[in-house]
């Protein structure tokens, strides 16, 4: 059971941190390289991981468990009582998460190639975010998946702040102290799990809280349960974002540099989905059941509100901050649907928001590296300047939009599928956001393309060598999951039965 | 008492006091007699070398069973030998940087007294963390205060300096009063100032007369103590004089003095009021007056996080963060849960070196520059990268982020206040909202590190620094600094990864201090 497969995955950006550190400030190649070679091991363990495991590899070949610490002096009496441990492991869902983690950390690096200024420090920050990203989804107890979530806070702190554009330490802070305060909360929900139970391991604790009269050292009474899953819903719903709490998430994808919030939007979002499913849904699955009808309004709000405010704005990169809450709420309505369909269609729209958000945010920094300029109205005329560009922003969008054939379509449509067999009335509404999000992608899309031509596009050259690669790579996964879903939904089986049933 | 019990007694246990003390009284002497030309600076050395053989020799005194001496007025139990080792590792850190340190006017006459008032301050608090006594405690807490008042007025031509020490001394001596009129009712309701005998005696109290005079000797003593410790209300003295004090001895002060208030705080509120029944099933007193220390730690932590936000100057800023710190460990003393001691030890442990190496860097950056205002951490990151990232490790460990000493320390803290029955919801969620406010200033100052252009005498230094030329920064790196820097940086890491070498140095070697009242 102790192989150290998957420390050397989550630890794997660590030795490029380390080669940096030895690098001359000054050699922009060498540094770039550097930065993102770090990151490819990660990559080849993870898909190395997924396909042995598609090969009949049982996951739980790559747990691995060492004693970390013990507080306060129960040695004696029960060395496991108060112990933190150190331990890694995977199951289908977090799988597929650090895939998704490790692919979209090799490309936003290659997306990397924008920033301008102080590499050294970047990609140092950058790969401690890879590791902070790695070690949440492979975490097995919450103090452990507590330290990697706030290990992605500072890295992301400094990205913001030191590389982001205009107002960037404005963003920056309003990143900190929003998910500063998410993270307390989580912290409190973790601390009062772990003090009344002594244990903080999450599969022990989703036997200790739901079995009757099991030996604790202080009880847990039902209403202080529902206090601590409506804290971690708080807690999570600040990263997702669910609605009142996502104004920093807006500042940070307007201000952030393009390749951060490919990682930001891609993965760092997804933390909060995450979290909902692994600890809201395995821990406290009663008081889960009983909040589903709030979650799925929150859902259906997030999604209207994320859609409509989308169709106002003239920036694109507003226009995708905006589309990010929307499909959040997709998410969110299909866990609040409860159900197999529901939760897999959560799970399925987590990752495939995860590919088409990066490919998009992807294609706007190619785009504001040549023209700088994100505004929607200045843009006009981009498909004779551009074609391929524009191409691949039709099809970014149409991915998004949930067109057949493209991964955005199949989670949509399961997340609804869900939601329409317990809430029929609710889903009912929620279709309009399906409608509005056509509506806003398309006018902005193709005012972007086509539209009045305001600027003159000589000079400026499309897709260029290593740009190819982000592109392929997102537009062959999405196509892929939109084909042949099973690449997702096998992992799943044995989840999202375990979850929904 | 005669000769011969004079010499029965086991002077073996107060070797670490004798040899401070032997090594203050030779400072003072090599002071007096050696010509003024001779550069003080060795007398530091001296005295760092015998703050480590005392570090050595409670280390030695560590296996051995806890004993008393001069009729119990000495104790050598385990809390002694555990609080012991952080206030020499403390004091040795201040040493370093005292060594180094230069304020503009120069130290003039008066280096020596810098070093041998450190060491008398420090036997002071040694005597306080094993008394047994209240005349004991008493002496060893005027020893460490009336040092600490010279300390902070030393640079004798600065008006600050001046103002800093004045008001310490008057507020210190108000509170020492108010202490001691707290103390007195104890000794009148129990006849005896040993607090053994006290606790004997304490536990047969029923008489509600009494009850209703320790009640108000609780609060005296806790309203004195609370000064010490600089708890809310009783702060205001605080950022006045850590602005004003030279800044090893702000040093000292907010890290060394404080485990001390700390140490007193414990012995004394565990020994009298613990013994105390109160009520049909004979529930601690100490237990009745929890909401109450509650309170005043919730206090502490809001306003020591709340105020910081508003300073600019490092050091104030770095007082109303020593205040907060005060608030969180009283979180611990107030759940005195299983693991309370384990806890504050930790976090006392964590802030000793995270404070001491904020203060070294604080030190070198505002010696060169005459005055303490935040902007001249702007543009560190360029000037000296090194610097600014071990300064960022301390900002983080003091913010409580995974990965550092301090995050360990407040998940401690944090855990004990939630695994007593009836959990502290309140001061748990305080503790952690106002963890959250204080990432707002200690990341302000990483902003300037990181993000600010450097200004002024440090933007010519960074352009020559670009030009090649080695920056002042770097030019003369003071040995003693580095170390303390390299230290500590070294250890906030070192106890927030592998955090159980320290519990089980605790576990093995202190046993969760039981024999605490024995």
């Amino acid at each position: 059971m102790n192989s150290i497969y998957l420390s050397l995955l989550v630890l794997s950006p660590l030795l490029g941190i380390v080669l940096l550190a030895f690098m001359p400030k000054t050699g922009e190649k060498g540094i770039k390289l550097v930065g993102v070679l770090a990151t490819l091991p990660a990559t080849v363990l993870a898909l190395l991981a997924y396909f042995s495991y598609q090969g009949g590899k049982d996951l739980a070949d790559y747990g691995e468990k060492v004693r970390w610490m013990q507080f306060g002096s129960f040695g004696q009496l029960d060395p496991n009582l108060f112990t933190v441990y150190y331990e890694l492991g995977l199951d289908g869902f977090s799988l597929l998460m650090v895939v998704l983690t490790a692919v979209l950390a090799s490309l936003a690096a290659l997306a990397s190639f924008h920033i301008k200024r102080e590499w050294k420090g970047y990609f140092m920050l950058f790969l401690l975010l890879e590791i902070g990203m790695l070690g949440v989804f492979t975490a097995q107890n919450l103090i452990l998946f507590f330290l990697f979530f706030e290990i992605t806070l500072i890295p992301m702190f400094f990205l913001i702040g030191k590389w982001g554009y205009f107002n960037k330490e404005k963003a920056a802070y309003s990143f900190l102290v929003y998910n500063g305060l998410g993270s307390a909360v989580l912290l409190i929900v973790i601390m009062v799990l772990f003090a009344k139970t002594g244990t903080s391991n999450i599969e022990a604790l989703k036997v200790f809280l739901n079995t009757e009269g099991a030996q604790l050292p202080t009880p847990v009474s039902d209403s202080v349960k529902m206090g601590l899953l409506i804290a971690l819903l708080i807690a999570f719903g600040v990263k997702l974002p669910i609605f009142p709490l996502h104004s920093w998430m807006l500042r940070v994808h307007v201000e952030a540099p393009p390749s951060i919030v490919m990682l930001h939007s891609g993965v760092l979002l997804k933390i909060g989905a995450y979290g909902l499913i692994r600890f809201g849904m395995g821990i406290f699955p009663e008081q889960f059941a009983e909040l589903a009808v709030l979650i799925a309004v929150l859902g259906v709000v997030n999604l209207l509100y994320g859609a409509f405010l989308a169709f106002i704005q003239t920036d694109f990169k507003m226009v995708l901050a905006y589309s990010s809450i929307s499909h959040m709420g997709i998410v969110l309505i299909g866990l609040g649907a409860n159900n197999e369909a529901g939760i897999q269609g959560a799970i399925f729209q987590v990752v495939s928001h995860g590919l088409i958000s990066a490919l998009l945010f992807f294609l706007v920094s190619v785009l504001y590296e040549r023209v700088h300029t994100t505004n929607i109205n200045n843009l006009g005329g981009l498909a004779k300047g551009m074609p391929l560009t524009a191409g691949f922003l039709l099809a970014g969008a149409m991915a998004s939009l949930g067109l057949p054939g493209m991964s955005g379509f199949v989670s949509e449509f399961m997340a609804f599928l869900g939601l329409f067999r317990e809430m029929p009335i609710l889903a009912a509404v929620g279709c309009i956001g399906i409608i509005m999000t056509a509506v806003y992608l398309l006018r902005a899309v193709l005012a972007i393309t086509y539209g009045r031509s305001d600027r003159q596009y000589a000079g400026i050259s499309d897709l260029r060598s290593f740009e190819w690669a982000p592109v392929l790579v997102l537009i062959g996964l999405i196509v892929l999951i939109g084909v042949y879903p099973a690449v997702l939904s096998q992992p799943l089986e044995s989840i999202v039965l375990g979850l929904g049933g | 008492m005669d000769l011969e019990t004079l010499l029965s007694f086991e002077w073996s246990l107060m070797t670490p006091e004798f040899i401070v003390l032997i090594v203050a009284t030779l400072l003072t002497l090599l002071d007096l007699f050696l010509p003024k030309k001779f550069n003080r600076n060795h007398l530091g050395w001296i005295g760092l070398a015998g703050i480590l053989l005392a570090l050595v020799s409670v280390f030695g005194l560590i296996g051995r069973d806890p004993g008393s001496i001069l009729y119990d007025t000495f104790r050598l139990d385990s809390f002694a030998k555990a609080f012991k080792i952080l206030l020499l590792a403390g004091s040795a850190l201040v040493f370093l940087l005292a060594i180094d340190y230069e304020p503009k006017e120069g130290r003039g006459e008066y280096r020596g007294e810098f070093f041998y008032l450190f060491l008398t301050a420090l036997l002071g608090a040694m005597i306080m963390s094993s008394s047994g006594d209240l005349i004991t405690l008493f002496v060893g807490l005027e020893l460490l205060s009336i040092s600490s008042y010279i300390l902070a007025g030393l640079r004798k031509t600065n008006v600050k300096t001046n103002e800093s020490a004045m008001k310490y001394v008057i507020n210190g001596s108000i509170s020492t009063a108010i202490l001691l009129f707290g103390m007195s009712y104890v000794y009148g309701i129990t006849g005896t100032t040993n607090l053994k005998a006290m606790a004997g005696m304490l536990s047969t109290v029923s008489d509600p007369q009494h009850l209703y005079l320790l009640g108000l000797a609780f609060f005296m003593i806790f309203v004195g103590l609370s000064f010490k410790i600089a708890a809310a209300p009783f702060h205001m003295w605080a950022p006045d004089v850590y602005e004003g004090s030279p800044t090893p001895v702000t040093a000292f002060l907010s890290v060394v003095s404080k485990t001390a208030g700390f140490i007193i705080v414990i012995r004394i509120m565990l020994s009298i009021f613990a013994a105390v029944p109160t009520g049909d099933e004979g529930f601690p007193m100490l237990f009745a007056l929890q909401d109450y220390i509650g309170f005043l730690a919730g206090a502490t932590m809001i306003i020591g996080n709340v105020v910081a936000l508003r300073q600019r100057n490092i050091k104030r800023l770095f007082a109303y963060s020593s205040i907060a710190h005060a608030g969180y460990i009283l979180v611990a003393f107030t759940a005195m849960s299983y693991v309370m001691f384990d806890s504050i030890w930790f976090y006392l442990l964590a802030y000793l070196f995270m404070g001491m190496g904020a203060f070294a860097v604080i030190q070198l950056i505002t010696a060169k520059e005459g005055s303490e205002d935040i902007s001249h951490f702007a543009g560190l990151y360029q000037r000296s990268p090194v610097l600014a990232v071990t300064m960022a490790i301390f900002l983080l460990s003091l913010a409580g982020i995974p990965g550092t000493a301090g995050f360990i320390g407040k998940l401690n803290i944090f855990l004990g206040a939630l695994m007593v029955n009836p959990s502290h919801y309140v001061l748990a969620s305080i503790m952690i909202a106002t963890t959250v406010v204080s990432y707002v200033y200690y990341f302000g100052i990483m902003t300037q590190m990181f993000f600010r252009p450097a200004a002024g005498l440090a933007r010519a230094e960074a352009a020559a620094t670009v030009q090649g030329e080695v920056p002042a920064a770097r030019r003369r790196l003071p040995t003693g600094t580095t170390a303390v820097i390299i230290i500590c940086a070294a250890a906030t890491i070192l106890f927030g990864i592998l955090p159980q070498l320290a519990f089980d140095f605790l576990q093995s070697n202190f046993n969760q201090f039981i024999d605490f009242m024995q």
